[in-house]
């Protein structure tokens, strides 16, 4: 199921990320910024585009700022605003 | 008779400062300082140009010099310490000459031994009178000690006095006396007493501060060396402070009596002193105003300079007779050589300061740091920038565990004994990038922009540029 | 076997992955009071992530989710019964169906995971004065009851009376819940000492704890913990004690004896047990010295 809002979640604190997404039109378009971009840019990036593939999101815009996050933080991040955008969150 | 002159212009002048000189500076009014950027102010008005800087450290509020830096009015530095505002602006290669970094016993050292002269040094002075007699403990901008200003004092060819609070005629109880001093400049404010000390500091409230805290506290418990006679230095840093805390407890409940405690003193070490843990304390360097309150008021509580602090190579100095010191680290790898000069990132953020003096001359020398820090783990398998040698570094204690540098096997095994968790250095590491991922290497760049020497005068590493990106 | 419990905020990164290492032996994820209605969803990804990816060994695992009465509860327990954690901390129960309302969904789940019956551990929170008076039902009412836990602060509000430091105010309820507990076997916790600042009053809120007979505290701050374990661990005079018994005992057996007196009391049943029990504990702390000789 494809994105239907524009939405949001995690903090700026330090070891969290800030996720936003909004429905796209041509694939995953990703703006990454992080505090470990050398050492871990790469990584962060491949978690990212994994979570998206396993909830089935083919076409979004997102906006990742990485604080330091570990990667199951910066999953459960990009998960929760993949739920609030498909419209699932509870 | 009377030393003063009108402005910082005027003393300039009268200094005989020259293109190609050297200037000094304290750091005791840290991130509250006016008098470098007033005095550096007017030297670019002179038009003098390739000076050299030789501050004891330099803050964030110093920033004013990157632009004398740009202009030439500035094409040498050196410091103990250099926080990161200006830090990075060094690690993008501003300079075309290397910073020096010295330990702050190296500096006094070096400046008595002739090897680094000092043209003119220009001495904030929280009160002083007309004839140069000065201290820090009192005044509007009062930062207690002023011992790293001292060797400044005595070995610059001009010495200038910068106050706020001119005193009658001779100041009473004062720390550098008129004998050093050539000219008394009295301006409206030296410096944003604010940014000079802070309040109280509230023991940290991070719950893996409070865990490594009272690690490092057990550590020192049970190595053997907390009895009559027991001396210390700890850092401000949140965890450091909890660990004496907890320690304070420990020699009250235990009815121990320590000797001194030693270094930059904050009000933690005050209310040991006042609890009867020690008997002195010696104090190069007030980090807040309880510390201020004490070496004003309490004759226990003794003002010592940076030479007597920490410098190698003097006939003694104290730290050669420190048992335990609590120091921090950005990194530390295998091999338990510490960084404190650069982050992660490679970027300038620091410097040894007392790091390397005090890991040196203590018994035992505690690294106290997270396991990791915004995702990146503390232990690597070569750290950025040697700033203290591995050899001198005796435990590390991290919330995953305790490690202990193989060569205090007997240390390691009272640890052990004790029930505390000790863990190899390499587990340590291993553990840490369980939990964050192994971290990519980082380009390093191909020019030096630091010489790290060591506190025996000796060229110990060098600290590459951070290559900007495109 | 659980001295202390800490609470860590559900949505809050920084406090869930260094929980394992701060001195729990266990640590209760907080889905309810710590997390923002705003905030729940992102909360039970996170804390199911947390409990997937990261090692709590030596440390287990309860999630408090969120109560029977709430919207939320089911998600919660979708999100978190695949990762397995140890216990379920169900607030607000006040009666035993609010237990046997959790235990259904939770045996519906354990079936579709696939997990043994009753591996995942149900703590009825009282906090209510309902909860208080049927305390023994919610104990007793189904095989999933592991603990009961006590909590003080939503419990005096219901009471409409201050919560104090010193905790005449839960007397009772204290009591009451640990007699309910031990009639129905199962273990009981008491509630968090809230002063975080207070290192002394912690001492002595713990050891009355330990007094009337509970089996462990919670802790909203990491510096509670040790007071916590220190006073629910087995002190070396009871533990030499519990082996004099065991030795004593099995003496009189050698000898034929029915009975017999040490230190000039007599040894029954209970007393054999408790020693029993106290050395199962040393020997799970680590603080049997036999062992190392």
């Amino acid at each position: 199921m494809e994105m239907k809002l524009r939405a949001s979640a995690g903090t700026m604190e330090s070891s969290d990320a800030y996720v936003e997404i909004e429905p796209g039109t041509d694939g995953i378009k990703l703006q990454l910024e992080s505090v470990v971009m050398g050492q871990f840019g790469e990584a962060i990036e491949k978690a990212v585009r994994n979570v998206l593939q396993e909830l089935s999101v083919e076409n979004a815009n997102v906006r990742v700022v990485d604080r330091g996050a570990l990667e199951c933080v910066i999953r459960a991040r990009v998960e929760t605003a993949v739920l609030r955008g498909k419209g699932d969150a509870q | 008779m009377s030393k003063l002159v009108n402005s910082i212009r005027e003393a300039v002048a009268l200094s005989g400062l020259k293109d190609g000189m050297t200037v000094s500076f304290h750091h005791h009014l840290r991130n509250g300082d006016f008098v470098l950027n007033m005095v550096m102010e007017e030297i670019a008005n002179a038009g003098i140009k390739d000076l050299t800087v030789n501050a004891s450290s330099l803050f964030d509020v110093h920033r004013p010099l990157l632009t004398h830096i740009q202009n030439k009015v500035v094409t040498g530095l050196s410091a103990d310490y250099i926080s990161a505002g200006i830090g990075r602006a060094i690690s993008q290669g501003v300079m075309e000459k290397p910073v020096e970094f010295r330990t702050h016993g190296g500096r006094p050292r070096d400046i008595a031994l002739g090897r680094t002269p000092i043209d003119v040094a220009f001495i904030a002075a929280p009160a002083a009178d007309k004839m140069g007699n000065c201290t820090g403990k009192y005044g509007k901008s009062a930062c207690g000690s002023l011992g790293y200003a001292f060797a400044d004092a005595m070995y610059a060819k001009k010495v200038v006095v910068i106050t706020d609070q001119l005193m009658d005629y001779p100041l009473q109880n004062w720390s550098i006396s008129e004998s050093y001093v050539d000219y008394v400049v009295a301006v409206d404010a030296i410096g944003d007493p604010k940014g000079i000390v802070s309040g109280t500091t509230q023991i940290t409230r991070d719950p893996v501060g409070l865990v490594m805290a009272s690690h490092a506290a057990k550590v020192i418990e049970n190595s053997g060396l907390l009895k009559d006679g027991f001396s210390f230095q700890t850092g401000a840093g949140g965890a450091s402070l909890a660990a004496a805390k907890y320690l304070k407890d420990i020699m009250l409940e235990k009815k121990i009596q320590g000797s001194f405690g030693l270094g930059g003193i904050t009000g933690y070490l005050v209310d040991m002193l006042q609890a009867g843990c020690f008997r002195n304390l010696l104090d190069v360097q007030c980090f807040d105003l309880k510390a201020v309150e004490s070496i004003r008021s309490d004759p226990r509580h003794q003002e010592i300079t940076a030479m007597h602090y920490a410098a190698p190579g003097s006939r003694s100095a104290v730290v050669d007779n420190l048992d335990v010191v609590i120091l921090g680290a950005t990194e530390i790898d295998t091999d338990f050589n510490v960084n404190v000069h650069t982050d992660s990132n490679g970027y300038i953020m620091g410097g040894s300061g007392g790091h390397s003096d005090t890991a040196a001359g203590a018994k035992l020398s505690m690294i106290i740091a997270p396991m990791f820090r915004a995702r990146l783990p503390i232990v690597t398998d070569r750290v950025t920038c040697i700033s203290t040698p591995g050899e001198s570094i005796d435990v590390l204690v991290t919330q995953g565990g305790i490690a202990v540098n193989p060569r205090q096997a007997e240390l390691k095994q009272r640890l052990v004994d004790a029930g505390l968790p000790v863990v190899d250095i390499h587990e340590l590491k291993e553990k840490a990038e369980r939990i964050t991922g192994k971290p990519a290497k980082l380009p390093k760049g191909d020019r030096v922009v630091a010489n790290v020497i060591g506190r025996e005068g000796d060229l110990q590493d060098v600290i590459y540029n951070v290559p900007v990106k495109d | 076997m659980i001295r202390s419990m800490l609470f860590l905020p559900g949505n809050n990164p920084n406090m869930l992955i260094n929980g394992s290492v701060l001195g729990a032996d266990a640590v209760i994820f907080d889905l309810e009071d710590a997390v923002s209605p705003a905030e729940k969803d992102a909360a039970r990804v996170l804390v199911r992530n947390t409990l997937r990816y990261m090692d709590f060994t030596g440390c287990q695992r309860i999630v408090r989710i969120n109560s029977t009465d709430t919207a939320y509860w089911k998600a919660d327990l979708d999100a978190v019964l695949p990762e397995k954690p140890e216990l379920i901390l169900l607030p607000k129960t006040g009666t035993a169906q609010d237990a046997l309302t959790a235990d259904a969904y939770i045996t519906e789940l354990e079936e579709k995971l696939g997990l043994p019956a009753n591996s995942v551990g149900l703590m009825p929170l009282i906090e209510t004065a309902l909860g208080v008076e049927n305390a023994y039902a919610i104990a007793a009412s189904c095989k999933r009851i592991h603990a009961l836990f006590l909590g003080a602060e939503d419990l005096t509000a219901d009471l409409r009376c201050k919560r104090t430091k010193e905790g005449r105010e839960i007397e009772y309820a204290r009591t009451r819940l640990v007699v309910a507990a031990r009639a129905a076997d199962v273990e009981v916790y008491d509630t968090p000492f809230t002063d975080v600042n207070d290192d002394e009053g912690i001492w002595t809120d713990a050891e009355l704890a330990k007094a009337l007979g509970f089996t462990g505290k919670a802790a909203i701050s990491p510096r509670h913990l040790e007071a916590i374990n220190q006073t629910f661990s087995p002190t070396l005079a009871e533990i030499d004690y519990a082996y004099e018994v065991l030795e004593a005992i099995a003496m009189a057996k050698a000898q034929g004896k029915g009975a017999i007196a040490l230190r000039g009391k007599m040894i029954d049943a209970p007393i054999v047990a408790r020693a029993q029990r106290t050395i199962e504990m040393a020997e799970q702390l680590g603080l049997d010295r036999r062992d190392a000789e």
